[in-house]
């Protein structure tokens, strides 16, 4: 079971950082959701994973640990907090530059930036 | 110890402010007050005088950081009180002198702040006790020069010679602060009583080369030894009573001081002589040499000024203790005659506008009280006899007679002293010779007359104590010059002579020697004038100034190899350097697998795992079909919540699932305004690269996750599993830790949650977007934007809805739930109100201002903890207790509760506070936006 759980979260990674890598506001978002899914597996799984054992005392016979829980759960709720602000983030930066890449220019322009910028060295 | 040494650095640094507020009143009268804390530290200084001299060196030292051994620590020993009672006395004759040098147009209450700063960190340079206080002035007298040096800052040389100062002094400093740094890895202690006393052990350390080349490079470039010296003819494009008290009586000594500060630690050795004296003998050399030729007064006293700290640092170098009584003895001389002919020069540029000396001459008739005065101390540079340059000269060469460190080369080191010596007596010739008499003055500005007649009153004092020094040396001079070799030395100096005339003997012979060959090369200067005039004239400013530009466009285009702008390269940068730092200590991992045994598999897990891979990657391979892909992702965070359940976590899957529903709700609000297609750009090299990174790191996350997951657990939560419920009152751990245990983390959490909100707030308001009229396909957007079934069925919910999160609520502290769940499910309830009937039906139903909201939670909960202060308790403790209703039952109360329905308030606030504003933004209330094509 333990593989499996580490293969998803090693998967969330990947494609979350792959997401993350992309030019566009959008799809950097999700691949930052993504991310945050994997983190607060990861973090999760430093209790290690028990069945049946949720940390209600009285419950179960055995315990899952409560303290990674309680880390976790606060993480997916300022998690959500960041996403927004991201997603805002986004949107105003499309509103104020007119578009929605990542660096705040289009490539082309980037490109001619470039070109500038090696002309006046010169 | 209780003196009251602390005062002596802090009544200047105290006088810093004076000329400020002073300089409103009269020139006159700003200098007099200026004057005055330096005169009553000067007295401090004088009434622990006679305690010095009894041999006793005083202390005072207070803790300041003692981690990492610096404390305020300050000391006057003989060393100290000479420097003190130079730095003190020629820093007020140069406040006298500077109040008729500088013009009306001068700001002179700057000047003199900035002149003050500079005694303030020069005398706590030569009266700290600690290494580290010490670098610290040091770097302070560094940047005050600066301040001076570019106290003209209109001019260009001003400029560019303030920076070259302190390019140079600055990086001499950062290498005495490793030089340092070392010492106190070493003696394990930045004190210096501590580091005198060690010695032996710092010289017959493995490190030592290292801390002395350091410590020398920081020597050296503040005393502008050869090859560093090139900065100091620079820096007297600053006013003259700045080269006169920073650039030749003080500053530049500092470094001649670390070195006599430090002689009894680090000298001795083969090293420290061969780098110290040769140094000091090229620059000896070089100074004397280059100074003949400079037709600028001040260029000629400035290479002047290089050529006796050279004779100083020779001296320094050669090891023997008497050569270190000789050193001494020359710094308080060479800061005598050389301020009083700095002063001199300022005068005669000041009244006469020229300091070319092509210019300048025959201003005996002019001028002859300073003339007298400028002679006298220009011969006393010159050394002869009855004035203070003769006599430290004197044993100089009596000194260089008596080494013999270089073998049989030895004989060289008096050859070439001598040689010094002629181009010094023919300098100083020339001082007088060409200014003063050799015809009439050619093309001056303005007709040379004597300045005002308190203008000569410092130039005055230090003639007359060159002659007293000349005359009286043992009577003047010798209980000084006797304790500061003590301290120096760090022990009894040797049996030395102050006396005028020892006899006919050699180094008389050197000094008459020096004499008449300096005379007869100064009569034959106009040959070696056209024997220099040959040479291309390099100016050192130029090479400087290339080394910096060239550094500065290797800078730049590095900065343009990494900085282009381009986010993803820097993110792909970042992700490559964290994937290495992560990937190299698991090689070190030997088995992935560990001792725990693993759970088993199960149908239901592996459906799980499959969708959530499908999820994943459909997201990944759809991200520019953006409603597609936000439906993957909703799948994800679907399975991530069932993964939480499965594995014994219903707080995290409850919490995950309300999380869930309100980011696919945010998304899509945003979806509407960014555009509606991304376009494909990027090319295949880079989705190659991005996969191969992605995979790597993904690989390494899993294998690490794998690994922690199969070993054993050692974990502190056992302490709050058992404290749960007599401590906290509550049975569900994971709430008890968050509103109990942990509480105070968690206000900080709800604290970055409204403030994120605050943000998001923000960024919306007068955000102008650019909102589309239809889908990507061209479809208009429906009329019908609110359905009637999803009105009737959402506005029925809404009880329910809030019955079940306050449920939630309420069983929080025993049951999972709490808070946090309970806010995002309200908040989750009112969020479809808004979808389903609209903003403009919701806001004048529901008055809320969900600002207030957040604060009011934050309010709470930070009160609750505040409650615990009322009962002597420390913040945020918990009480808890059981009552009884009729009814009702048995129910329990707890403090935590309250803490929680903050948490709860401010979970409702800040999430309604983003969603509700985006979605106003779609509404007629949206503020007024242009309309703009992408």
């Amino acid at each position: 079971m333990e593989g499996i759980y580490a293969f998803c979260v090693g998967l969330l990674t990947a494609c979350g950082i792959f997401l993350a890598l992309r030019g566009r506001t959008f799809p950097v978002v999700i691949g930052l959701t993504l991310l945050s899914y994997a983190v607060n597996l990861f973090l999760f799984a430093s209790g290690r994973l028990k069945v049946n054992a949720a940390a209600v005392l009285g419950q179960s016979e055995q315990y899952s640990d409560p303290l990674p829980q309680a880390l976790v759960l606060t993480a997916i709720v300022i998690g959500f907090a960041m996403t927004a602000f991201v997603v805002i983030l986004a949107m105003r930066s499309r509103a104020d530059l007119g578009n929605d890449h990542v660096d705040g220019r289009l490539p082309n322009v980037q490109a001619q930036a470039r070109l500038r910028n090696r002309k006046l060295r010169k | 110890m209780l003196n009251n040494l602390i005062w002596i650095p802090l009544l200047p640094l105290l006088g810093t402010l004076v000329p400020l507020f002073a300089s409103r009143f009269s020139r006159s009268a700003c200098a007099f007050l200026t004057a005055g804390l330096p005169a009553l530290a000067l007295i401090l200084v004088f009434q622990n005088t006679s305690a010095v001299f009894d041999g006793e060196a005083l202390f005072t030292s207070y803790e300041w950081i003692p981690i990492i051994g610096l404390e305020l620590a300050f000391r006057l020993d003989g060393l100290a009180l000479l420097f003190a009672i130079l730095i003190l006395g020629i820093g007020l004759l140069v406040i006298l002198y500077a109040r008729y040098y500088l013009s009306e147009k001068d700001s002179i209450g700057r000047f003199y702040s900035y002149l003050i700063l500079f005694m303030f960190a020069m005398l706590g340079v030569v009266m700290s006790d600690n290494l580290l206080q010490m670098w610290m002035f040091w770097e302070l007298t560094s940047i005050s020069s600066f301040l001076l040096i570019s106290f003209w800052g209109h001019k260009t040389e001003a400029r560019k010679g303030a920076r070259m100062a302190l390019t140079i002094t600055g990086a001499g400093g950062l290498a005495l602060l490793g030089g340092i740094l070392l010492i106190g890895e070493v003696v394990g202690s930045y004190n210096l009583y501590d580091v005198l006393n060690s010695g032996d052990l710092i010289r017959e350390h493995t490190l030592y080369p290292v801390i002395l080349v350091l410590v020398l490079a920081g020597a050296f470039t503040k005393s502008a030894q050869f090859p560093f010296h090139f900065w100091l003819p620079h820096a007297m494009a600053a006013p003259t009573p700045v080269s006169s008290y920073l650039h030749s009586a003080t500053m530049v000594k500092a470094g001649i001081f670390l070195m006599a500060r430090l002689y009894p630690v680090l000298s001795g050795t083969e090293l420290w002589f061969l780098i110290v004296s040769l140094t000091g003998l090229a620059t000896l050399l070089l100074g004397a040499y280059t100074a003949l030729f400079k037709h600028d007064l001040k260029g000629l006293l400035a290479y002047s000024t290089v050529s006796h700290l050279g004779l100083i640092t020779l001296l320094l170098g050669m090891g023997t203790e008497l050569a270190a009584v000789a050193a001494i003895f020359h710094i308080i001389n060479h800061a005598t005659f050389k301020a009083s002919l700095f002063m001199a020069a300022g005068i005669i540029d000041h009244e006469s506008g020229s300091r070319d000396m092509r210019q300048l001459n025959g201003l005996w008739k002019y001028m002859p009280h300073t003339a007298t005065l400028a002679m006298v101390a220009a011969s006393s540079m010159a050394g002869i006899p009855l004035l203070n340059g003769f006599l430290s000269k004197e044993m100089f060469f009596a000194e260089t007679l008596h080494q013999d460190s270089l073998g049989s080369l030895s004989w060289m080191v008096p050859v070439l002293a001598t040689l010094g010596g002629v181009f010094s007596v023919a300098y100083s010739t020339r001082f007088i010779h060409d200014v003063f008499f050799n015809g009439e003055p050619i093309n001056l500005p303005k007709t040379p007359h004597e300045p005002p007649r308190y203008m000569k009153v410092p130039v005055e004092i230090l003639v007359a104590l060159c002659l007293l020094v000349g005359v009286f040396p043992s009577l003047v001079i010798g209980d000084l010059l006797y304790t500061a070799s003590s301290a120096a030395l760090n022990g009894t100096p040797p049996e030395y002579s102050l006396a005028i005339w020892h006899g006919f003997n050699f180094p008389l012979l050197m000094s008459f020697l020096a004499l008449a060959g300096g005379l007869i090369v100064y009569y034959n200067r106009k040959e070696l004038f056209q024997f220099q005039a040959q040479f291309p004239d390099s100016d050192p400013k130029l090479v400087f100034e290339a080394v910096v530009q060239l550094l500065q466009r290797q800078a730049t285009t590095f900065m343009a190899l990494v900085e282009n702008g381009s986010l993803q390269r820097y993110s792909y940068m970042m992700l490559s350097m964290s994937f290495a730092m992560m990937a190299w200590p698991l090689l070190d991992l030997n088995a992935t697998t560990g001792l725990r045994p693993e759970l088993p598999v199960d149908a239901i897990s592996i459906t799980g795992a499959v969708l959530l891979t499908i999820g994943a990657i459909a997201t990944v391979v759809w991200h520019r079909e953006r409603m597609a892909a936000l439906l993957a992702l909703s799948i994800v965070g679907l399975i991530v919540s069932l993964m939480f359940a499965k594995f014994s976590a219903p707080d995290l899957a409850l919490t995950q699932l309300s999380v869930e529903v309100v980011t696919v709700i945010l998304l899509m609000l945003a979806l509407f305004f960014l555009p509606q297609q991304t376009p494909k750009e990027s090319s295949p090299r880079r989705v190659v690269r991005d996969l191969g990174i992605a995979a790597m790191i993904g690989g390494v996350i899993g294998t690490i996750c794998y690994a922690l997951m199969t070993r054993p657990l050692d974990t502190i939560s056992t302490f709050f599993l058992e404290n749960s419920k007599t401590g906290g009152g509550g049975t569900n751990v994971v709430n008890v830790i968050l509103v109990d245990f942990r509480g105070f983390d968690t206000l900080g959490e709800i604290t970055v949650l409204g403030i994120a909100a605050l943000g998001i707030f923000k960024l919306i308001a007068r955000m102008r977007l650019y909102m589309p009229a239809s889908d990507e396909s061209g479809r208009p957007w429906t009329l019908d934007s609110h359905p009637m079934m999803l009105a009737v069925v959402s506005q029925s919910l809404l009880p329910l809805a809030l019955l079940v999160s306050a449920y939630i609520f309420l069983r929080g502290h025993n049951m999972p739930g709490g808070g946090f769940i309970a806010g995002l499910i309200t908040a989750v309830a009112i969020i479809q109100q808004y979808i389903a009937h609209g903003v403009n039906w919701v806001k004048p139903r529901m008055k809320i201002d969900y600002q207030i909201l957040i604060g009011s939670g934050i309010f709470i909960a930070a009160l609750t903890g505040l409650g615990s202060w009322a009962f002597d308790r420390p913040f945020l403790t918990s009480w808890f207790d059981h009552f009884h209703l009729p009814l009702v039952g048995e129910f329990e109360l707890a403090s935590a509760m309250m803490f929680d329905l903050g948490v709860y308030l401010t979970v409702i606030g800040a999430t309604m506070l983003i969603l509700a504003n985006l979605g106003k933004l779609t509404t007629s209330e949206r503020p007024v936006a242009m309309e703009e094509d992408d």
